[in-house]
C-alpha cells in the first residue's frame, strides 16, 4: 500500500504539468477571452508577439533545390526563398544576421509544420492552389515566382515532347502538385506511366540519374537548379512543354492577420523597391535626398506605414537595405551570372512586360 | 488481513479503512489519466478548430487524384483516398507476410548453423549474425537500393537468366497466366487436398494405433503436388508469359515484375530480421538440455528422429514467444520503405496527408492499420504457442 502513494504523487504532478502545457497553449488566444467567438480578432498579433519574443523567425525552407533554397557545404543556407526569409526578418528586426532559423522541409512535411506553429512562415517553392488555400489551414500571401511544371529526360533518349513518355516511368516528389498534375494531364492525353514517388528531391533525382525513371518532373525552375548539381549536366535535356501553372510563394497559418499583411507587404515592399530603382547600394542616399512622398512612404520618412502593419516604420528600408529589392535578389540567386540562371519572363515588373504588381504603399 | 474484523470492535473510520483508500486511490489515478486525456484531446481540438479543420472523415470519399506506382488492386487517380490507402495496406501486407516467409526459413538455416560443429560453417553464421544485427535497418535498406538493385544494368542490356530479366527497372519473371481449362483444374485442386487431407488422417489414425508416427504431413503435401502436377500435364491450365525488350520502349513487357523498391525492401528486411530470428533459434535449441538429447539416443531414435521428436518440440516453445515479436518487428520495420519510394502505407499516407490536409484524421487511421496488424499477429501467434505449450499435469 505504502509503494502506492509514491506514484500516486508522480501521476498527479505529472497531470498538473500536463494541465500546465496544455493551458499555455491557449492562453495566447485568452487575454481578450471575453468570449470564445472573439478568437480571430484576440488571435491577430500572436504570431509576430511570438517572433519578437524568441527574437528569431523561423523559416520553413527547401535544402536541396540551388537557387531557391540549399544547404550549402559550409553549413549555411542560400537561396530566393532564403532571401525572402531574410527579408521578413529585416522587415521585424532590422539586421537580419542570426534572425532567421531555417528548418528544412520535405514537400510532405512543410503544411503539418506549419499547421502545429512548428515554423513561422512556409517560403519553400510551394504552389499556391486552391484546396491548400482551403483545407490546410494556409493562407497563400504573394506569388514570388511564376513557374510551370516540366519534364528533364536524357539527352540520348531521343524524348522531344510528352507523347514520347508512353509507358515510361516517372520519378517525382511525394505531396507535391506536380504529382496530381502529372496524374491529370497524362490521363487526359491518354499517356500510360508509372509514377515512382520520392520523399525528396534528392533521392528522386538520383533515382533518375541511375537511370531508374526515365524522366524527372517538377517545376521547371526545380529543374534547371536540379539539372545544375547533376554528375553531367549536358547529358540532360528540360523538355519545351510546360503542363501546368505552378504560382510560389510564401504561406502563413490561417486565422493571423496581421502576420499574414506582414509577410505580404515584405514581398510587396521588394516589388516596390525594383519599381522605384531602390536598391540595397543607393538606398542610404535616396533616403537623404528623396522628394517622392511614394519613396517616403515606403521608407518610413512620412507616413506611419511600418507602425499599421505593427512593425517599425523604418521596415521597408531595413528590407532594402539587408537584402535588396526584387530585381537584387533575383540576379543573386537566378541571374545570369549564376548557374542556376532562369530568364525573368514572367517575373518581370508589370512595366516591363512581366506579372509582378503590387499595391501601393499609402 | 484488516478487513475481516469482528463486528464487536469499533467501526474503523474510512479514510484509515485501508480497503476503502485502495478503491479511492484506483479510482483517482483512473480518473487522472482519462483527464489527462481528455486534456490532451480537447487542446488539440481546439486547435483544430481555430485553425478550420474539425475533425472529419468525409475527405476519405474524395478523388485522391494521385497515382501510385505498384499495386495490387485496380487503382487510378480517379479513385477515392480511402482506395488508394488500401493499396498502401496491401503492398505493406505482401512485403510484410513474404518478408516472415522469407526471414523465418533463412533465420532458422543461419540458427542452425550457428550451432553446427564445423569451425567454417559455425563463424560464418556467427558473422553474419553479428554484422547485420548491428547494421542500422535504414542504412541496408539503401544499400539495397541504391547499391545494388540499382546498380544492375540498364533495361537494354538486362541480364536474362533462363527468361528472367534482371536490370535496374527490376526482376521480371515468367509467369503462368490461367487459359480456358483453367476452372476445370481448380477442381482438380480442391479434389488434391480432399485426399490429401484423406491420406493424412488415415496415416494420423494409424500412428495412433500403433505407435509408430509416420511423417503424415510430408505424405499428403506429396500426394497433393502429384495430383496438381498430373493436373497441370493432362489439363494445361496455364500459359507462360515470358518477359522479353520491347524493340521501342522503356521498361520489359510480360510476365511479372517486381520493382527494384520492393526487392530492395524485401531483401533489406529478411536479411536483417533473419539474424534476429537465428539467434532465437539458437537460444531455443539450447534452451533443450543435453540430457534430453542423451536420452533420446539412448532410447534409439537417431538424430533426426532427435530432432524431430525430442528436440524441436522442446525448444518451439522457448521460440514462438520472441519469434513473434521478430514478425511484429519486420511488418513494422517496413514502414522504412518510405525512405526508397516504395508505397506502402506510410508512404501513401504522406502523400494524402499532404493532398488533403487531414494529418490528424489520417495519422489515427494509421495507428489503428498498424495496432490492427500487431494485434492479430500476436493473436496467432499466441493461438499457436497455447498449442504447442506444455501439457501440465
Amino acid at each position: 500500500m505504502r509503494k502506492f502513494f509514491p506514484f500516486f504523487a508522480v501521476l498527479i504532478v505529472f497531470s498538473m504539468l500536463l494541465a500546465a502545457c496544455g493551458g499555455s497553449a491557449p492562453t495566447e488566444a485568452a487575454p481578450a477571452a471575453g468570449g470564445e467567438e472573439a478568437a480571430p480578432a484576440t488571435q491577430s498579433g500572436s504570431t509576430l508577439q511570438t517572433v519578437m519574443d524568441r527574437g528569431k523567425v523561423i523559416c520553413g525552407v527547401n535544402k536541396a533545390v540551388p537557387g531557391f533554397g540549399f544547404l550549402q557545404e559550409d553549413g549555411s543556407y542560400a537561396g530566393f526563398d532564403i532571401d525572402f526569409c531574410k527579408a521578413l526578418a529585416a522587415a521585424i528586426f532590422g539586421d537580419p544576421e542570426g534572425r532567421v532559423e531555417y528548418r528544412p522541409l520535405t514537400a510532405k512535411e512543410r503544411f503539418t509544420a506549419l499547421q502545429t506553429g512548428e515554423i513561422d512562415v512556409l517560403i519553400r517553392n510551394t504552389t499556391w492552389t486552391l484546396t491548400r488555400d482551403t483545407e490546410l489551414g494556409a493562407n497563400f500571401v504573394a506569388t514570388t515566382f511564376y513557374d510551370g511544371q516540366g519534364f528533364i529526360v536524357r539527352k540520348d533518349s531521343g524524348i522531344t515532347k510528352l507523347e514520347d513518355l508512353d509507358g515510361a516511368t516517372i520519378c517525382v516528389g511525394a505531396g507535391t502538385t506536380t504529382e496530381l498534375n502529372l496524374a491529370d494531364v497524362f490521363a487526359a492525353r491518354g499517356i500510360s506511366y508509372t509514377p515512382l514517388v520520392f520523399e525528396g528531391a534528392d533521392e528522386a533525382t538520383g533515382a533518375y540519374e541511375e537511370g531508374r525513371c526515365d524522366s524527372y518532373t517538377t517545376d521547371k525552375s526545380g529543374l534547371v537548379a536540379r539539372r545544375v548539381v547533376m554528375a553531367d549536366p549536358e547529358a540532360h535535356v528540360i523538355l519545351d512543354e510546360t503542363i501546368s501553372k505552378e504560382p510560389l510563394g510564401p504561406v502563413v497559418r490561417h486565422g493571423d492577420d496581421q502576420w499574414f499583411d506582414i509577410v505580404q507587404w515584405t514581398v510587396y515592399a521588394t516589388f516596390t523597391a525594383e519599381e522605384f530603382g531602390i536598391t540595397s547600394a543607393n538606398v542610404d542616399e535616396i533616403k537623404a535626398t528623396t522628394e517622392n512622398p511614394s519613396i517616403k512612404k515606403l521608407l518610413g520618412l512620412e507616413g506611419d506605414m511600418g507602425q499599421k502593419l505593427g512593425l517599425s516604420n523604418d521596415w521597408a528600408y531595413n528590407i532594402i537595405k539587408y537584402v535588396g529589392n526584387y530585381a537584387e535578389i533575383y540576379d543573386r540567386n537566378l541571374g545570369p551570372d549564376q548557374p542556376t540562371y532562369i530568364p525573368r519572363g514572367l517575373n518581370s515588373l508589370y512595366t516591363d512586360g512581366g506579372l509582378l504588381y503590387a499595391p501601393p504603399v499609402r | 488481513m484488516q478487513g475481516t474484523v469482528p463486528e464487536s470492535q469499533e467501526k474503523i473510520p474510512f479514510w484509515r479503512n485501508e480497503h476503502t483508500l485502495q478503491w479511492i486511490a484506483q479510482f483517482t489515478v483512473l480518473a487522472g489519466v482519462l483527464f489527462v486525456f481528455w486534456l490532451l484531446y480537447a487542446n488539440m481540438q481546439r486547435q483544430l478548430e481555430m485553425l478550420n479543420l474539425p475533425i472529419s472523415f468525409k475527405f476519405l470519399q474524395i478523388n485522391a487524384s494521385f497515382d501510385i506506382g505498384e499495386s495490387l488492386i485496380e487503382y487510378s487517380r480517379s479513385d477515392t483516398y480511402l482506395r488508394a490507402y488500401l493499396v498502401g495496406v496491401l503492398n505493406t501486407i505482401r512485403v510484410a507476410v513474404l518478408g516472415i516467409i522469407f526471414a523465418t526459413i533463412l533465420g532458422v538455416i543461419v540458427g542452425v548453423a550457428r550451432l553446427s560443429n564445423n569451425w567454417l560453417v559455425n563463424k560464418l553464421a556467427a558473422g553474419y549474425i553479428e554484422i547485420l544485427r548491428n547494421i542500422p535497418l535504414l542504412v541496408l535498406l539503401i544499400f539495397w537500393y541504391t547499391g545494388f538493385f540499382l546498380k544492375l544494368p540498364d533495361v537494354k542490356e538486362a541480364i536474362n537468366v533462363g527468361g528472367t530479366y534482371l536490370s535496374r527497372r527490376g526482376i521480371a519473371f515468367p509467369w503462368p497466366l490461367p487459359t480456358e481449362t483453367y476452372a476445370t483444374y481448380r477442381w482438380v485442386l480442391w479434389l488434391g487436398v480432399a485426399l490429401a487431407v484423406a491420406l493424412g488422417y488415415a496415416l494420423y489414425r494409424q500412428g495412433k494405433k500403433t505407435g509408430r508416427m509416420p511423417l503424415y504431413g510430408l505424405w499428403s503435401l506429396l500426394l497433393f503436388l502429384v495430383v496438381a502436377g498430373i493436373g497441370i500435364v493432362v489439363l494445361q491450365p496455364y500459359v507462360m508469359d515470358y518477359p522479353h525488350l520491347p524493340d521501342k520502349g522503356f521498361n520489359i513487357i510480360g510476365g511479372k515484375t517486381f520493382s527494384p523498391e520492393f526487392m530492395a525492401l524485401l531483401s533489406g528486411l529478411v536479411i536483417y530480421t533473419s539474424a534476429f530470428i537465428a539467434e532465437v533459434v539458437r537460444a531455443g535449441i539450447q534452451s533443450v538440455s543435453k540430457g534430453q538429447v542423451e536420452a533420446a539416443r539412448a532410447l534409439g531414435l537417431n538424430g533426426f528422429q532427435t530432432l524431430r521428436l525430442v528436440v524441436f518440440p522442446q525448444a518451439l516453445r522457448v521460440i514462438v514467444p520472441p519469434m513473434t515479436s521478430q514478425y511484429l518487428n519486420l511488418t513494422k520495420n517496413s514502414s522504412l520503405a518510405v525512405a526508397i519510394g516504395y508505397p506502402d502505407i506510410v508512404h501513401v499516407y504522406g502523400t494524402i496527408i499532404n493532398q488533403s490536409g487531414r494529418a490528424v484524421e489520417m495519422t489515427m487511421i494509421m495507428m489503428a492499420t498498424y495496432l490492427t496488424f500487431s494485434l492479430s499477429t500476436s493473436a496467432f501467434m499466441n493461438w499457436y504457442n497455447q498449442k504447442i505449450k506444455l501439457v501440465e499435469r
